[in-house]
């Protein structure tokens, strides 16, 4: 048994959403800079440049990349020989996000009764928080600022079985083609095939924290995820959907087994300004 | 070739905005997004006055992060239009003329910026770090309790945009995508 004080916790959490915030990982950088070397429209290739100099600028300056600072979107992996003291988990993951998102001046974007009064939280909690106990006795936190605009243009589909490969395809590139310039593109397509209705989405959200362009490690997932950024990047949507050949930086598939009568498709985009940032206590 | 406009957006100045052109705005932009929407919308429909004087003028559909002491206001990049969509067409009405965001807009946006003479820029969305550089000013002037959503009167200086819907009903993202889609089987 390993003990982690929950005040560590809370800092970390609070240093990971400013820096999350303020600093695009290097494998988004060169994404976007190998995007820029291979796009053709010329107001495609101003759009990049502009998306570059921003992620200067904020990572100089300290002024957030985007001013949709997110959903402070929050994955645990708990070691199962990891005792928590001096505080309760979820507590102390909420008290780093209200801190973190206070002192980093990042925007307050969540409201409570989303059907009627929307009231703002103002402190940015609750945090979305999903947990994994796994073997060992460190604790992963990763924080995913998920802003609005990419995450409403997420979809899911229960595909009939007969649909099969060309199915999920035709319905990822859908998506992505009804998007079109509302979730910032160039985007990253995150897709969960299989599991349950819950859980293909959860793949798919996992799978847009995986290094911008690493295909998957199975040879025929990472097929299916060559074909289908082909054929999206075929669309012509373009950098901010201005018209170009580089609507995806990637598709990225996460796959788990499924019912014999089910086929769940899931699709989560992210925005070009793919953040995310962790710690392992 | 870069235009430059003076705001507010004359009749004449809308008149030579064609989808594409990439355009440097100065002046007096408003800010409202979506609860400042529908608050406005309440307000013309129980016959109140809106926060500002909306004829002739711009809106910046935004939301800022908090500015640090010292800074004007915090990033400051557009919010997705479409979801402004089922409000705009009265404000255009009311004697809006030019909208500033990013994404698609409606079948019914589009008919309404022919018809009342209008115009509607794109900013490059989660670039707010870099559009925060070309704000001068920024108040508060209306809806205060709605935080990151309340009414903001700006003054930008050069403050990049690009035409998207213009008065003879040329829409970039629609010719953007064709010139470069590729016909798949």
């Amino acid at each position: 048994m390993r003990e982690i004080d929950a005040r560590e916790i809370t800092s970390t959490v609070s240093r990971l959403f400013q820096e999350a915030c303020y600093i695009l990982p290097d494998d988004v950088l060169n994404a976007l800079e190998r995007a820029r070397q291979i796009e053709e429209s010329p107001i495609g290739c101003e759009v990049l440049d502009i998306i570059l100099r921003n992620a200067d600028i904020s990572a100089k300056e300290q002024i957030p990349l985007c001013q949709d600072t997110g959903d402070a979107v929050v994955f645990l992996e708990l070691g199962q020989g990891v005792h928590i003291v001096g505080g309760d988990l979820y507590s102390a993951i909420n008290e780093g996000v209200r801190h973190g998102y206070t002192q980093g001046y990042l925007r307050k974007s969540m409201v409570s009764r989303p059907f009627s009064a929307r009231v703002n939280t103002k402190d940015n909690t609750p945090a979305i928080i999903h947990t994994d106990i796994v073997p060992g006795d460190r604790l992963r936190i990763i924080a995913k600022p998920k802003g609005g605009g990419a995450e409403n243009m997420s979809s899911l589909a229960m595909l009939s079985l007969a649909q099969g490969r060309r199915g999920v395809i035709d319905f990822v590139v859908k998506v992505v083609d009804e998007a079109g310039s509302n979730p910032c593109p160039p985007i990253i397509v995150g897709v969960g095939i299989g599991g349950t209705v819950e859980k293909a989405m959860m793949l798919a959200k996992r799978a847009l924290l995986r290094k911008v362009g690493e295909p998957n490690p199975d040879t025929e997932t990472a097929e299916l995820e060559r074909e289908i950024l082909g054929r999206v990047n075929k669309l012509g949507i373009g950098p901010m959907g201005y018209g170009g050949r580089i609507t995806a930086l990637a598709v990225h598939i996460e796959v788990f087994p499924t019912h014999m009568a089910s086929l769940p498709v899931a699709v989560n985009l992210e925005c070009h300004s793919c953040r995310h940032r962790e710690a392992l206590l | 070739m870069v235009k430059k406009i003076m705001l507010p957006l004359t009749d004449e100045a809308i008149k030579e905005l064609k989808a594409g052109d990439d355009v440097l705005l100065s002046g007096v932009v408003y800010v409202a997004r979506d609860a400042a929407h529908k608050r406005m919308i309440e307000a013309l429909e129980s016959g109140e006055p809106l926060p500002f004087d909306i004829r002739g003028q711009t809106i910046y559909y935004m939301g800022p992060s908090p500015a640090r002491r010292g800074q004007v206001i915090g990033s400051a990049g557009p919010t997705t239009s479409g979801r402004m969509d089922s409000y705009s067409p009265r404000l255009l009405a009311e004697g809006l003329k030019g909208m500033i965001g990013k994404g698609m807009r409606s079948r019914g946006v589009k008919d309404a910026i022919k018809q009342y003479k209008a115009v509607y820029f794109a900013v490059v969305g989660g670039a707010g770090a870099l559009a925060s550089r070309n704000i001068s000013k920024s108040e508060v002037i209306a809806y205060e309790e709605l935080g990151a959503e309340a009414v903001r009167r700006l003054e930008v200086a050069d403050f990049p945009v690009r035409v998207i819907n213009d008065i003879y009903g040329g829409d970039l993202y629609q010719e953007g995508k064709a010139r470069y889609r590729v016909d798949q089987e």
